[in-house]
């Protein structure tokens, strides 16, 4: 996904035919229908993927890759099935250039880990070795988990921690690339999509940067993936981190992609069960990627789970999902325009911008707008986001976040103004 | 409506209008508590003046937590420790009460207004913050614990 992203031209979502798909979206809240507007923090599932996984464990359970049996074959099966159906969606060249993690955070601290662990064993790759003089860059508008793994690894393996900063109108600030990007730097991680800003940052310049200067590339693309079709072979990133249950699939599994020759020069992250490939009482030695870096029985029922969303994302297209999510951002930006003492923060206007909308409402604390809003039914998110740094950047504590996904529609948004103005009436 | 149950008038009155909002000196002890999920903070001072409290506060966030400095101000400045630790354990045994506690009003006064938060577990963090803030600065001015910030 880029910030130029043609979708103009995919079909048009049949959005009551994929509302019905997802059971929750029947329910009520406080007397009144369900509209969830936090899909950011976590996307509701449709019926196909609740009803894999419920056949999963009714009809083919059993361990993974180690049992001769049918059930467990059938479930390694399952298992690697979703591996490579999401190798294909992401457009990586090889299945096992995909790794299961708990979610993102997990992927981008095994990547940190990577980097911890060659600088402590005397085989470690140098590619991965940090030390002081080393830097590491990151950004302003990080979520929590792109910022602490890498303070952490920065502060034990001495090495410095560098950011790119925030335009007024939430973009990336990239004038002063070339002086924060430079021979120093061994690894740039960003994000794809702001998480509270909705800001798609276009990775083109910092992976030109980047390669100028011999540093990989990481992008958190927890928001992007989920909303946009994603190609890693013409990214030009070096990881993606993701996570499945912002993506219509459950919680409990998320992904690395990492390119292969990377990967296979990584240590083991946690060492256990199936990551091995002969252990003996003083030393072990590690299967290959993506097993090396899966250790102990991972989370099957739920790559289940993952593969049957990523089917029914599939089968929907990428880019009609992005194209109905600009139109929504885009409805959605001009009615929170007529709402009086309402500031949005973020890239005010719909181009290169996803489907989140934070914003303040003039003397009124989140938490307040966030309650009212739930006595109406209205689900959105109140809170730093995991991002503080970037409300401390719009000197605020805290923002009040809609977030959209494929099954919202224009009455939703017309719910969350209605909302607003009651919101205003409480606590005018 | 549900709401008003939580936003009662005596609440959103002390969230427009908080009563003696302002840090003072000379105090003892500071603390300063925030809310880690939403951000909202708290500073708050206290002096022990013989056995009389005298308490402090400023903050930003939401109505909830500013009111409920608001009314701490209202029901322990200036009161012996004794009683001020009675209001205290009443109001946290109200607000953690999920509706169970039947608040007197006699001992709470515009505290029994939070009786509704109780049955809104996610917003009992924000009416508690000044007012662990304000058991943690006694403690600290007391002498049962050493000083230095939270």
């Amino acid at each position: 996904m880029s910030s130029t992203i043609a979708a103009q031209d995919a079909p048009q979502l049949d959005v009551e035919k994929i509302r019905a798909d997802f059971p929750i979206l029947g329910r009520e809240v406080n007397g009144h229908p369900l509209v969830y507007l936090d899909s950011a923090n976590t996307s509701q599932k449709p019926q196909q993927v609740l009803e894999a996984m419920w056949q999963h464990y009714a009809v083919h359970n059993g361990n993974v890759s180690r049992s001769v049996h049918t059930v467990g074959t059938e479930a390694t099966e399952a298992y690697e099935g979703a591996r490579a159906r999401l190798a294909a969606f992401i457009g990586a060249p090889s299945a096992d250039e995909v790794v299961f993690t708990r979610n993102s955070t997990e992927a981008i601290n095994l990547v940190a880990y990577a980097f911890l662990a060659a600088n402590v064993t005397a085989e470690g790759d140098p590619r991965f070795r940090l030390g002081p003089g080393d830097e590491v860059v990151i950004s302003e508008m990080e979520h929590h988990s792109n910022i602490v793994p890498w303070q952490l690894l920065c502060q034990r393996t001495g090495a410095t921690l560098r950011w790119l900063g925030i335009t007024d109108d939430g973009r990336l600030d990239e004038t002063d690339l070339d002086e924060i990007i430079t021979d120093r730097t061994r690894l740039v991680s960003f994000v794809h999509m702001s998480n509270i800003l909705g800001t798609i940052n276009d990775p083109r310049r910092i992976v030109a940067r980047a390669g100028e200067v011999g540093a990989f590339v990481m992008m958190d693309s927890s928001q992007s993936v989920p909303h946009a079709p994603m190609d890693v072979s013409t990214l030009g990133a070096d990881f993606i981190a993701f996570t499945g249950h912002k993506m219509c699939g459950p919680t409990g599994i998320g992904a690395l992609w990492g390119r292969g020759d990377l990967l296979a020069a990584m240590p083991p992250f946690l060492g256990g069960g199936s990551m091995i490939e002969s252990v003996r009482m003083e030393r072990s030695t590690f299967a290959a990627p993506p097993t090396r870096f899966e250790a102990g029985t991972p989370p099957i029922a739920q790559a289940v789970g993952l593969g049957a969303a990523v089917d029914y994302l599939s089968e929907l297209g990428m880019a009609a999902v992005r194209r109905h999510e600009q139109q929504i951002t885009a409805y959605a930006l001009d009615a929170l325009a007529t709402v009086p003492g309402l500031r949005i923060f973020g890239p005010p206007t719909p181009e290169g911008r996803g489907g989140i909308i934070s914003f303040d409402l003039e003397g009124i604390h989140p938490h307040d707008v966030g309650q009212v809003l739930d006595a109406r039914g209205v689900e959105v998110r109140v809170g730093h986001h995991c991002a503080q740094p970037t409300c401390r950047r719009f000197g605020v504590s805290s923002m009040t976040r809609a977030s959209f996904y494929l099954h919202t529609t224009q009455a939703e948004v017309d719910s969350l103004v209605e909302g607003l103005e009651q919101v205003r009436k409480v606590f005018g | 409506m549900q709401l008003d149950e939580l936003y009662q008038e005596i609440i959103l009155d002390h969230w427009k209008h908080p009563r003696g909002k302002g840090l003072r000196a000379p105090y003892d002890a500071e603390t300063h508590h925030l809310n880690p999920t939403c951000g909202d903070e708290i500073t708050v001072r206290v002096r022990l003046d013989g056995d009389r409290v005298e308490y402090s506060y400023d903050g930003m966030g939401c109505s909830i937590s500013q009111a409920a400095a608001s009314v701490l101000y209202e029901l322990v400045d200036g009161k012996p420790l004794a009683e001020a630790t009675k209001v205290h354990d009443a109001f946290t045994e109200l607000v953690g009460g999920r509706g169970t506690v039947e608040p007197d009003e006699e001992l709470l006064g515009d505290g029994v207004a939070f009786a509704g938060v109780a049955k809104y577990p996610a917003r009992v963090k924000c009416a508690l913050l000044a007012w662990m803030a304000l058991k943690d600065a006694v403690a600290r001015a007391d002498g049962t614990v050493d000083g230095g910030g939270a």
